[in-house]
C-alpha cells in the first residue's frame, strides 16, 4: 500500500493490520507523554483545497504525535486564489521535500491525480463526494471497539447518502470486515446504486435489528437546492429514541460531525451514553497515526 | 543460514534465569518496589519466568509489563520494510520503581537504548536495570547489562537464536552462521 485513496484493492488483512497498529496508537494517546519518535525526520503536508478544521487538526495532531514535521497549506490563504493549479501547488510543496501529503479537495479525483505528480505518499482527506477513507477507518475502529467484531453485523447509515463521501467509504470498507451496510434516506438523497450497500428509502427497514446506527450530517445547501424540505426530513428521518428502538438494544450511535442538533439526530440522543461521537474523534487521531506509520515507514525515499 | 552450535539447553537456561532472579533480588535488597518489563517478543516470557522464580523463593509477586520498542527504533526513516507495531502494556505505575528490563539477546545495544527512551516516556522509574539471557558483544552504544545469563563471544556474521517454550515450543539457545556473509 503506497497511498490511501480509497479501499479499492485493499485486502481484509491489510485493513486489520492497520487497525491493529491504531490500537497501539490509541494506547500511546493515553500515556503521560502522548508522543513517540517514530516519524522523526519525515515531513507531512496537509493540503486543503476545501476548508475543514476538524480533519486537518486531527491529521496535524496525528503527525505531531508521531514526531513528524508538519506544514499546512490552506487554499483560502494561498496562491490558489491567485489562479495557481492543484498541480503547481503540489509541485511547489514537492520541491520543499514533503514525504506525505494529506489532500482534501472539493473535486473528486484530485488525490488520485496527485499520485502522478508527487513522489511522496498521498492520503485522501476527502475528495468531493467520492471518498473519505480515514473517516471510514475511524468509524470501523470505533465500531470494532463497541461491537467486538463486524462479522455479520448490520450497520445502518442514515441521511444524505447521495452526497456523502463518508457513506461511500464506509460502504466500501465495512463489508471488507464482514459487515452488512444498509443506507437509508429520502429518495431525493439516495443514489441509484452504491457499491457495498443496500439502499432503501425506508428508515424502518434500515434500522430494524441494526447493530449500530451512523447518522450523517444534513447539508443545508441541499435544502436551498430544493432537494428536501427540512420539516419533512425531521418528521420522517430524524433519529429519535423511539425510532432507535427498532435497532438492537444498546446499538451505538455514530456521527462524523459536525452535527446539526435536532435535525438529523434528536438532541438528547446526541449526548446519551449510546453516542460514540467523542470516541470517534479520539480514535480519529489514533487511526491517522497508524495510516502515517503504514505509509511512511519502509517507503523508498 | 547454517547451524553451528547449541549454546544453552533447557536446563542451562533454567539455571541461568534462576541465578539472575536471585541476583536481581540481591541487587534490589528484596522485592520492594521491584518491577519487571519484558521487551517483545522473547523478553516477555523471560520476564514472566523471572517473576515466577522470585515469587517462589521470596513469596511475593513482582509486577510484570510488556514493552514494544518499534516506535522508538532509530532506523525507521531508513529501513526498507515496515516492522509490525505491537502492544505495550505496563499495568502498574513505573514512577519510583526499580525496573528490570528483560530481553533475550544483547547485541548492538540499540534495542536497549530504544527501551530506555520508551520507559522514560511511560513514567519515571527510580532506577532501571538490564537483564539479558545472552550477551553476544559488538556494542554500538555505551550500554551494558546488569544481569547476564551467558556471555558468548560471537562473530558479526553469526546469529544467536533464543528459543523459548512459550513462543517456539522449546527452550534452547543456538548459534547460527549467515551464509555468504
Amino acid at each position: 500500500m503506497k497511498h490511501l485513496l480509497d479501499f479499492q484493492g485493499w485486502s481484509r488483512e491489510e485493513v486489520e493490520s492497520l487497525l491493529d497498529t491504531a490500537r497501539v496508537m490509541r494506547e500511546v494517546l493515553e500515556r503521560p507523554v502522548k508522543k513517540v519518535p517514530a516519524l522523526q525526520g519525515f515531513t507531512v503536508a496537509t493540503v486543503f483545497f476545501e476548508p475543514s478544521t476538524r480533519t486537518r487538526t486531527s491529521f496535524e495532531l496525528a503527525a505531531r504525535r508521531m514526531s513528524a514535521d508538519v506544514v499546512s497549506f490552506a487554499a483560502a490563504t494561498s496562491s490558489l486564489q491567485k489562479g495557481e493549479s492543484y498541480k503547481d501547488t503540489l509541485l511547489t510543496l514537492e520541491a520543499m521535500g514533503i514525504d506525505a501529503y494529506v489532500i482534501r479537495a472539493d473535486a473528486a479525483g484530485v488525490p488520485h491525480q496527485a499520485t502522478r505528480w508527487v513522489k511522496g505518499a498521498v492520503i485522501n482527506g476527502g475528495d468531493g463526494q467520492r471518498a473519505h477513507p480515514t473517516q471510514a477507518l475511524l468509524d470501523a475502529y470505533t465500531l470494532l471497539e463497541a461491537l467486538g467484531s463486524l462479522e455479520g453485523k448490520k450497520i445502518a447509515i442514515v441521511g444524505d447518502i447521495l452526497h456523502s463521501r463518508v457513506a461511500r467509504s464506509n460502504a466500501e470498507l465495512l463489508p471488507l470486515l464482514g459487515a452488512e451496510v444498509w443506507c437509508a434516506g429520502p429518495p431525493s438523497l439516495l443514489p441509484q446504486s452504491l457499491l457495498g450497500a443496500r439502499l432503501t428509502p425506508s428508515l424502518e427497514e434500515a434500522l430494524e435489528e441494526a447493530d449500530a446506527v451512523m447518522v450523517l450530517r444534513l447539508q443545508r445547501e441541499r435544502m436551498e437546492a430544493g432537494l428536501i424540505n427540512l420539516e419533512d426530513y425531521i418528521a420522517r428521518y430524524q433519529i429519535t429514541e423511539e425510532r432507535l428502538g427498532l435497532a438492537k438494544p444498546q446499538a451505538p450511535l455514530l456521527h462524523p460531525g459536525p452535527m446539526n442538533r435536532d435535525v438529523e439526530l434528536a438532541g438528547p440522543l446526541a449526548d446519551s451514553e449510546r453516542s460514540l461521537v467523542t470516541r470517534q474523534v479520539q480514535n480519529g487521531v489514533a487511526v491517522r497515526m497508524a495510516v502515517l506509520y503504514h505509509l511512511l515507514v519502509g517507503r523508498e525515499r | 543460514m547454517r547451524f553451528k552450535a547449541e549454546l544453552m539447553n533447557a536446563e542451562e537456561m533454567r539455571r541461568a534465569l534462576y541465578r539472575i532472579a536471585h541476583e536481581i533480588v540481591e541487587a534490589n535488597k528484596g522485592v520492594e518496589g521491584l518491577a519487571l518489563v519484558g521487551i517483545h517478543t522473547r523478553g516477555i516470557p523471560l520476564a514472566e519466568r523471572l517473576a515466577r522464580f522470585i515469587q517462589e523463593f521470596e513469596g511475593k509477586a513482582v509486577p510484570v509489563g510488556m514493552l514494544d520498542i518499534t516506535l522508538y527504533r532509530d532506523d525507521l526513516s531508513e529501513i526498507g520494510h515496515r516492522p509490525q507495531v505491537r502492544e505495550t502494556r505496563i499495568p502498574f505505575d513505573l514512577t519510583g520503581k526499580a525496573v528490570v528490563l528483560v530481553d533475550d539477546v544483547l547485541y548492538t545495544g540499540r534495542t536497549a537504548r530504544a527501551a530506555l527512551d520508551a520507559l522514560m516516556d511511560l513514567g519515571r522509574p527510580k532506577r532501571i536495570y538490564l537483564a539479558v539471557l545472552v550477551d553476544r558483544g559488538h556494542r554500538e552504544l555505551p550500554i551494558r547489562a546488569d544481569f547476564v545469563g551467558k556471555n558468548v563471544p560471537t562473530a558479526k556474521n553469526e546469529v544467536v537464536k533464543v528459543k523459548v517454550a512459550e513462543v517456539d515450543g522449546e527452550d534452547r539457545v543456538e548459534l547460527w552462521e549467515k551464509e555468504g556473509a
